[in-house]
């Protein structure tokens, strides 16, 4: 969307940044976790019980604007793209759905689900080899989640969802193939992954995450991560879009009763 | 100035810059300035001289150029995207046309470099910081000459030739009534961050109001002395002190 018409110009540094908790009234929820950690899964589970209480919810994924899925995805098939143009567009998407998809949805009230946060380009593009610090400065503007889950899993749990479950196999980058740390496949997924796995280990401590056992099985996985979020979720006092004073009268006045 | 070629900021931490022995000139100024005539005239004046030249302009990288086209016919431009769109598109044009051109020993000449970036988004957000460490990856140039020019003489240059675009008047800012009004405000406030940045950065600043033989007589003012210093610097092991002042003298027999 085009900025609105007739918007002030005002020139304020962004009030948001990582370091502090957002004032908006709506909740973030992120998961994150190697491949195979059952991270969606259990973000959906997540869902269908947020729901189930009355909750307005709003997912969102990594990488999947429509400004640059399109690009990333070229750029992929070509594999031309470096650490740092691939750290780039997935900021310049991570941009994108922080200002469509997530803020709007935050301020008006809602929970926001995101499936993958800037701690997955924190640990992949460290591993790729970009600064660890250039990185989290790029990611400045994004706001703190109020939950953060990590879904711990060890290498070969992963490797056996992966090749067992549903996908059948690796993704090309998803196995870190551009590094060239081994033609065989499952073996590079294996280098790269880990090394992604100690990476995490280090952002867990640098930035308080919920760290979840994925070994566990998935509704004992769920049970632990519903008992946490609704800790979270003590003080958020959800908006019905109800009505306000004016609208009150408003109705009043023409006799009609209103839903409550 | 040649020696220790540097990063702007964090830096490529997967690459070590100092055997990038080519010469980098950035030609900055805002839009319609001429910047892109220059270019062409300066290339073939260092190529005639026998030096290889690449020239690299903003938003033509191979992996960006598209998106960036869609994103300006639509809508999506928040100030993060718009901004991290064209540093995608810086990065990609770096690694894969300045790097290696500038390890070859080229000259690069680049149309518009991180300035641009750090005048489009100080103007839209005035927050420098963010700007500048996204940018930190960049190679500073060894060698930035800023075509200077003021607003009055920009609207009148830029209506003869092509017309006010909507980006260029920064009309998703709604800095004016029309497109007229907008240009105006928001090229004086791009001219203005350039301007201070000339100061901070030590620009070559060229005066763009004057006739093109004279703007290009001044860049290659500017750009001479980066010249004569590499032909005394490139071919460490032979070449005399005296062979430099005549390009066409075998290298003396001393070495």
């Amino acid at each position: 969307m085009t900025p609105p018409i007739g918007e002030k110009h005002v020139m304020v540094p962004p009030a948001i940044t990582f370091g502090q908790p957002h004032a908006f009234p709506g909740k973030l929820i992120v998961v994150e976790g190697i491949d195979g950690s059952g991270k969606s899964t259990q973000l959906l589970l997540l869902q269908k019980w947020l729901e189930s209480q009355g909750h307005n919810v709003f997912f969102t994924e990594w990488n999947s604007s429509d400004l640059v899925k399109e690009t990333t995805r070229k750029g992929k098939k070509s594999k031309s793209l470096t650490p740092t143009t691939f750290s780039l567009l997935h900021a310049t998407d991570f941009a994108s759905r922080l200002y469509h998809h997530i803020l709007p949805p935050l301020k008006a009230g809602m929970i926001v689900l995101a499936d993958r946060y800037a701690y997955t380009a924190f640990a992949r593009d460290a591993v790729r080899g970009v600064s660890r610090g250039w990185v989290r400065k790029l990611y400045s503007f994004a706001i703190r989640p109020d939950l953060a889950f990590y879904f711990k899993v060890p290498i070969e749990v992963a490797i056996d969802r992966l090749l067992g479950g549903t996908r059948g196999q690796f993704k090309y980058y998803e196995a870190g193939m551009d590094m060239g740390i081994s033609q065989d496949v499952k073996e590079s997924f294996r280098v790269f992954q880990s090394r992604i796995l100690s990476e995490y280990d280090k952002i867990v401590d640098e930035y308080g995450l919920t760290v979840m056992d994925a070994t566990k099985e998935i509704e004992e996985q769920q049970d632990d991560m519903r008992a946490v979020a609704t800790r979270a979720l003590e003080q958020y006092k959800p908006k019905r879009g109800g009505y306000g004073k004016r609208a009150s009268v408003f109705w009043r006045r023409f006799g009609v009763s209103q839903s409550k | 100035m040649a020696k220790g070629r540097r990063y702007f900021g964090d830096g490529l931490a997967y690459l070590n810059p100092s055997d990038l022995k080519g010469r980098l000139i950035a030609i900055e100024g805002t839009d319609g300035v001429g910047r892109s005539s220059h270019i062409e005239m300066l290339q073939e004046w260092l190529e005639v001289q026998g030096y290889g030249v690449i020239t690299t302009g903003w938003t033509r990288s191979n992996l960006m150029s598209k998106a960036i086209e869609m994103a300006k016919q639509g809508n999506i431009l928040d100030r993060w995207s718009f901004s991290l769109l064209y540093a995608t598109d810086f990065a990609d044009r770096l690694e894969h046309q300045i790097i290696p051109a500038l390890r070859s020993g080229f000259i690069v000449l680049a149309d518009r470099y991180i300035y641009t970036a750090f005048a489009r988004d100080t103007v839209r957000s005035g927050d420098q910081a963010w700007i500048r460490n996204v940018f930190g990856f960049a190679l500073v140039p060894d060698l930035v000459c800023y075509l200077r020019i003021d607003t009055d003489t920009l609207a009148l240059r830029v209506l003869e030739s092509k017309g006010m675009n909507f980006w260029e008047s920064g009309m998703d800012m709604k800095f004016g009534a029309d497109l007229y009004d907008s240009f105006k405000k928001y090229q004086s406030l791009l001219i203005e961050e350039f301007d201070k940045m000339a100061e901070e950065f030590h620009f070559e600043v060229v005066d763009a109001r004057k006739p093109p033989e004279e703007i290009q007589e001044a860049l290659r003012a500017k750009i001479q002395p980066l010249l004569r210093n590499e032909r005394r610097l490139a071919p460490k092991q032979a070449v005399a002190a005296g062979a430099e002042s005549d390009r066409a003298a075998t290298p003396t027999p001393d070495s």
